[in-house]
C-alpha cells in the first residue's frame, strides 16, 4: 500500500531530452527462413535499419508479420532447428554478432543486447524469489566478491524500474506481485547488464490502461539515463506514436516503410502504412464516417507472391506490382518505402534494385 | 505456429552411416510412421485373434502326452529335439504353444476390448459429468476415484474373483472396475479447462440444456484424450489380465490366456524355460507395441488438441 | 431524443463467495464484483461499459446473458425479468439475447461445422426444419462479408477475423434485440479490426440490434458506442453519451483513463495525468468513494462517504465529490 501523498506525480515530470548518437546496431539484408513441412517460412526476408544510441526504433506491424521473430534473430535465439538465418548481417558496436561462436552468444546477450518480453506471467521463474532470480541474473555481468554486493545491486536496479520499497520486494515471490510490478521486475533484470540495446516486445499489452502509461513513462526515464537505445515491437499504433522516434513498418516479411515518426503518421507513403494510419479509430474525434478498412488479409508467408507483398490488397496496384517486388525509395529526410508508385517522383531516389 | 511440431529434415551431405542419418532413419520409423509397431500388433495380436481356427497348427487344448515338452525348432541339442510340426515347442501336457498363444490373442484382445469400453464408457461419462458440473457432485465423484486409486488393484481383484469365481466376465468385470478411475481423472482434468472456453459460454447464451453442451460441444472436444488413453491402457489391460490369470483369478484352466501359460510355465522354467518365456514374448511386444502406438498418437493428436 | 428503453438493470450486485477450506467451505470474504449499478440500453443502440481489469465489466455482460445470477437487483428485457423466465420465454429469451466473445480462436466449437454452430441458437429454442435454419445461415454468412458455400466447413479453416464474422453471424441468427459484445475487436489485428468494427455499425443499423459493448478501447468505444459507462472497482463513476462523455470528462478516474489512453498522433499535446498505485483488491475495497486511494483530487469526506450520483448535464451522470 503507498500512502496518499505519493499517489500523484504529473507535475512534477518532463518530458526528458533525447540524446541521439552514433549508430549502436546496423541490420543488413537479415533473412531468417523457416523450414517446416508446409514448406519454406520467409518470417524475416530482407531487412536494412539502423538504431542510433539512444533512439526508440519502433516495429509495427501485424501478427505474422515477421516482427517477433526480428527481435529472436537480433538475440539469435530464433527457434532451432526449424529457423535458419540464411543470409545478412547484424552490426552490434561495429562487431557481426552472427559471426560469433554461439557459446559466446551469452556474452553478447543481456550486456550488449537484451530483451522484455510481452508476458510477464512467464518471464519469472514462480518457484525463486525475486532477489534470487535477479541475483542469478546479475552474476553473469559482476565480478562482486559476496552474494551481498549483488543483492545491493539489485535494489538499486529494483529502484530504478520504480519499484516501491525494493528491499522488502526482493524477497517476494512472483506470484505475490500484481503484473504491472512483475514487468518491472522484467525490465530490471533486462538493463541489469547495461546493455547497449534494449528490445521491447509488446510489453504492455498484458497491462490496464493506467499501469501501461506508468510503464512507458519508465521505460523513457531509463533511457534518458542511461542512453540505452531500444526497439519498441508493437502493433498498437498509440504506443508507437508515444514512444517511438523512428519507426519501421513491416509486411508479410519485410519492411515496407520507414521513417521518423511524425511523418509516418502525417503523411505515409506506403499505401499499406496509408491503410492502416486511416483504420484506427481516434477518441479525439467525433466519428461521422465510416472506418477505412483494408479488406483481405496477409498472404501466407510460405506461399508468398513474387511482385509486392501488397498488392493483393492495394488500392493503386498496377501490373507492375504483381510481376516485381517494388525496390526501396529514398528522400533527403532519411525517409523510405518500397512500392512503385514512388518511381520517377522528384524527391524519391531508388535505392535498391527492383524484384529482391 | 510455424514451428509446431517436429520437423524432419533430411540432414545434406552426410554418409549413410554417420549419427544424424541413422538417427534420422530411425526416427523416421519409429516416431514418424509407426508401421513396425503396427505390424508387430498386427502379427501378434490382431491377426491370430481373428483367425486362430484356421491358422493354428494344433487345437490349443489337445493333449499329447507322446509330445510333452518338446522344445522350439531351433533347439535340436537336447535328448528331445524340436519338430517343424511344433514351432514354439509344447508344456507339459504335450499341448502346441504356438497354436496356444494364437488363441490365447483372441482371449487377450477380447478381454482388453470389453474392459475399455465398460471401464471407458464408466470413467469418461462420470469424468464428463463431475468436470462440467462442478461443485459437490465433482467432490463425490472425485472422492469415490481417489478410494479406487488408493486401492490394492491386484488384492481388490483377488477378492471379487474369490467372491464371484474365476470366469472370463469376472475377468472383465475386475478390469473394468479397476480401470474406470483412471478415465475418470484424465477426462475431468480435459473437460475443466475445455468448460472455461468461451465456446461453451456461447452454447448457454444459445440456450443449449447441460446434456447438449456435454454431448455436442464438449465431448468431441475430449475424444481424441480418449483414443490416446485407451491405445495406452491396452497394454495395461492386457499386462492386468495376464497378471490375474497368472495368479490363478482371471481366465481359468484350461482357457489358453497369456498370463495362464506363464504360470504353468514356472514350475519347469529351468528345465523347459520356453513354455512360459514364450507367451511373455507374446505380452511383451503387445504392450510395448501399444504404448508406443500411444505415445505416436499423443504426438499427432495433441498439437490438434491445444489449437482448440 | 427519447428513444423506447430495451434493457434495464435495477440496482444490480454481483458478489463472489472467497472460500477458505476443502470440505466444509467457510466464506472469509467477497469480491465485491459489481455494486449496486444502474443503466438502460436503449433499442439499436449501443452502450459501452469501459474500465479496467477486474472493475466488473464482464461480470455484468454475464449477468446479461445469465451466465451468473446477481446476487441482488434485477435485469429486464422488455417487460420481463431475466433472471426469472421459464420455459416458452426463456426460449424466446435465448434468441433475443446473444453474444460475440474476445477470442475467436476459442468462441466457436471446434468439431462442429459451420453451418451447425450458427443455426444452433435457432435449432435449440425454435421450431425450424433443417432446411430453414440452414436458409438463414446461408442469408447471415452473406450478410457478414463471407460466402454461403463456406457453411460446411469447420471453424479452424477460417482466418481470425473471419471467425469473428462467423461469431457475429451466429449471433445474429435468431434475431435478435440485443447483444453482448465481450472485446470484439481486441484480439484481432489491427485493419481486421476496422473490418470488424464497420460490419458491426452496419448489422445495429440494418438489424435495429442493441449492442452491450465491453472494451478497454476507449478509441474503439469512440467509434461505436452511443452512451459510455465508466466503471471502477465495481462501480459506475461516469455515465454519459458518448460525445459528451469524450468531450467533457468530469470524474478524476475517467480523466486519467482518458489520459493514459495512447492516441495514434505523435503530436497529440493531451494533459497527461497518471496514476500512482494499482487498483486495489475488489474484496475489500477501500470505503467511500473507491478511487479516493489513487485520486489526485481526494479529499476527507471522500474516505468516509460514498458518493452520491448526479446529473451534472442533461443525461451525463457522475459520482464524485467534487460536484
Amino acid at each position: 500500500m503507498t500512502s496518499q501523498a505519493d499517489n500523484y506525480q504529473a507535475e512534477n515530470y518532463y518530458e526528458p531530452e533525447k540524446n541521439i548518437g552514433e549508430v549502436v546496431l546496423d541490420v543488413r539484408d537479415l533473412r531468417t527462413y523457416l523450414y517446416t513441412r508446409w514448406g519454406i517460412t520467409k518470417a524475416v526476408d530482407g531487412l536494412n535499419f539502423q538504431v542510433r544510441a539512444g533512439e526508440t526504433l519502433g516495429i509495427v506491424g501485424e501478427s505474422g508479420c515477421g516482427k517477433s521473430m526480428t527481435a529472436l534473430t537480433l538475440l539469435r535465439l530464433a527457434p532451432k532447428p526449424a529457423a535458419r538465418i540464411v543470409s545478412g548481417e547484424i552490426f552490434l558496436d561495429g562487431e557481426n554478432i552472427l559471426e560469433r561462436p554461439e557459446n559466446e552468444m551469452r556474452f553478447v546477450r543481456g550486456q550488449k543486447i537484451s530483451m522484455i518480453l510481452q508476458d510477464p506471467m512467464t518471464s519469472l521463474n514462480p518457484v525463486f524469489t525475486i532477489g534470487n532470480q535477479m541475483v542469478e541474473a546479475l552474476g553473469m555481468y559482476y565480478q562482486e566478491e559476496q552474494q551481498r554486493g549483488l543483492r545491493d545491486r539489485a535494489v538499486d536496479i529494483l529502484r530504478r524500474m520504480g519499484v516501491a520499497a525494493p528491499e522488502r520486494r526482493v524477497m517476494d515471490f512472483p506470484h505475490q506481485m500484481s503484473g504491472g510490478m512483475k514487468q518491472r521486475v522484467v525490465g530490471a533484470m533486462a538493463i541489469a547488464g547495461t546493455p547497449r540495446v534494449l528490445i521491447c516486445d509488446e510489453p504492455t499489452t498484458a497491462l490496464d490502461v493506467t499501469i501501461q502509461a506508468q510503464y512507458l513513462r519508465l521505460l523513457k526515464q531509463v533511457q534518458a539515463e542511461s542512453g540505452v537505445s531500444i526497439i519498441f515491437i508493437t502493433h498498437d499504433m498509440g504506443v508507437v506514436a508515444k514512444m517511438c522516434d523512428r519507426a519501421l513498418v513491416m509486411y508479410a516479411g519485410r519492411v515496407v516503410e520507414q521513417g521518423d515518426i511524425r511523418t509516418l503518421f502525417k503523411n505515409p507513403s506506403h499505401p499499406y502504412t496509408k491503410a492502416l494510419m486511416a483504420s484506427v479509430p481516434s477518441m479525439e474525434e467525433k466519428h461521422v464516417d465510416k472506418l477505412y478498412s483494408i479488406e483481405g488479409q496477409p498472404p501466407a508467408l510460405f506461399d508468398l507472391p513474387v511482385g509486392c507483398r501488397f498488392a493483393n490488397r492495394c488500392e493503386f496496384v498496377t501490373d507492375k506490382c504483381i510481376e516485381t517486388y517494388p525496390p526501396s525509395f529514398a528522400n533527403e529526410q532519411g525517409h523510405s518505402a518500397d512500392c512503385w508508385l514512388l518511381e520517377g517522383q522528384s524527391e524519391w531516389r531508388q535505392v535498391t534494385e527492383a524484384g529482391v | 505456429m510455424a514451428t509446431e511440431g517436429t520437423v524432419l529434415q533430411l540432414p545434406q551431405r552426410l554418409p549413410w552411416y554417420s549419427v544424424a542419418r541413422l538417427r534420422h532413419l530411425t526416427n523416421l520409423i519409429f516416431k514418424e510412421y509407426p508401421v513396425v509397431w503396427l505390424t508387430i500388433l498386427f502379427l501378434v495380436l490382431i491377426f491370430p485373434a481373428l483367425t486362430a481356427d484356421f491358422t493354428a497348427p494344433h487345437d490349443p487344448l489337445k493333449q499329447q502326452l507322446s509330445k510333452r515338452l518338446t522344445p522350439p525348432v531351433w533347439d535340436q541339442t537336447g535328448d528331445k529335439p524340436g519338430t517343424w510340426s511344433n514351432i514354439l515347442g509344447t508344456d507339459k501336457q504335450g499341448r502346441d504353444i504356438l497354436s496356444r498363444i494364437m488363441h490365447g490373442s483372441r482371449i487377450s484382445l477380447m478381454v482388453s476390448l470389453s474392459a475399455l469400453a465398460i471401464g471407458g464408457t464408466i470413467g469418461t461419462t462420470l469424468g464428463l459429468v463431475s468436470g462440467y458440473f462442478g461443485r459437490w457432485v465433482d467432490h463425490l465423484i472425485m472422492r469415490v476415484v481417489d478410494t479406487f486409486l488408493a486401492l490394492p488393484l491386484i488384492l481388490m481383484a483377488l477378492v471379487i474373483v474369490a467372491v464371484f469365481g474365476p470366469s472370463f466376465y469376472t475377468a472383465i468385470g475386475v478390469i473394468s472396475v479397476l480401470l474406470w478411475s483412471r478415465y475418470t481423472r484424465q477426462i475431468r482434468a480435459e473437460v475443466l479447462s475445455i468448460k472455461a472456453l468461451d465456446f461453451v459460454a456461447r452454447a448457454r447464451v444459445a440456450g443449449c440444456s447441460n446434456l447438449r453442451i456435454i454431448v455436442k460441444h464438449v465431448f468431441p472436444n475430449v475424444v481424441n484424450t480418449l483414443i490416446v488413453l485407451a491405445t495406452l491402457q491396452v497394454g495395461t489391460v492386457i499386462l492386468l489380465e495376464a497378471t490375474l490369470s497368472f495368479l490363478g483369478a482371471g481366465i481359468p484352466r484350461p482357457n489358453p490366456a497369456w498370463g495362464v501359460m506363464v504360470a504353468d510355465g514356472r514350475d519347469h522354467i529351468a528345465s523347459a524355460w520356453w513354455i512360459a518365456v514364450m507367451p511373455g514374448l507374446a505380452i511383451m511386444f503387445v504392450v510395448l507395441s501399444m504404448n508406443m502406438m500411444g505415445d505416436w498418437l499423443r504426438d499427432k493428436l495433441d498439437p490438434k488438441l491445444r489449437q482448440v | 431524443m427519447e428513444q423506447d428503453v430495451l434493457l434495464q438493470a435495477t440496482d444490480l450486485t454481483k458478489y463472489f463467495p472467497v472460500t477458505k477450506g476443502l470440505v466444509l467451505q467457510k466464506i472469509i470474504g467477497w469480491v465485491q464484483a459489481v455494486d449496486h449499478i444502474n443503466f438502460t440500453i436503449r433499442r439499436g443502440q449501443t452502450l459501452a461499459l469501459v474500465g479496467e481489469s477486474g472493475c466488473g465489466k464482464t461480470t455484468t455482460a454475464k449477468l446479461i446473458l445469465r451466465l451468473e445470477r446477481p446476487t441482488t437487483g434485477q435485469i429486464t428485457l422488455e417487460t420481463a425479468d431475466v433472471h426469472n423466465l421459464e420455459g416458452e420465454e426463456l426460449k424466446q429469451y435465448h434468441t433475443d439475447v446473444s453474444a460475440v466473445f474476445q477470442d475467436p480462436w476459442s468462441s466457436l466449437s471446434p468439431r462442429m461445422r459451420v453451418r451447425d454452430i450458427i443455426s444452433e441458437a435457432l435449432v435449440v429454442n425454435q421450431k425450424v426444419t433443417t432446411k430453414e435454419a440452414y436458409d438463414r445461415v446461408d442469408y447471415l454468412l452473406e450478410s457478414v462479408g463471407l460466402r454461403a458455400q463456406q457453411a460446411t466447413l469447420y471453424p479452424h479453416e477460417f482466418s481470425g477475423g473471419q471467425r469473428q464474422r462467423l461469431a457475429v453471424a451466429s449471433a445474429l441468427v435468431g434475431n435478435p434485440k440485443l447483444i453482448c459484445l465481450d472485446e470484439p475487436v481486441s484480439a484481432l489485428d489491427v485493419s481486421i479490426q476496422a473490418q470488424i468494427m464497420n460490419l458491426l455499425k452496419d448489422l445495429q443499423d440494418q438489424f435495429n440490434v442493441g449492442y452491450l459493448l465491453v472494451a478497454h478501447n476507449l478509441a474503439t468505444v469512440r467509434y461505436l458506442a452511443h452512451e459510455v459507462a465508466v466503471m471502477y472497482l465495481g462501480e459506475i463513476v461516469e455515465q454519459a453519451e458518448t460525445d459528451e462523455l469524450y468531450d467533457n470528462t468530469l470524474h478524476p478516474y475517467t480523466k486519467a483513463l482518458f489520459s493514459a489512453a495512447l492516441t495514434a498522433n505523435p503530436d497529440s499535446q493531451r494533459e497527461e495525468i497518471i496514476l500512482r498505485g494499482e487498483v486495489p483488491s475488489p474484496i475489500n475495497p477501500p470505503s467511500g468513494c473507491r478511487f479516493h486511494v489513487r485520486c489526485p483530487y481526494a479529499m476527507d469526506i471522500c474516505s468516509q462517504e460514498i458518493p452520491e450520483r448526479k446529473e451534472l448535464a442533461p443525461g451525463h451522470f457522475v459520482s464524485c465529490h467534487l460536484y
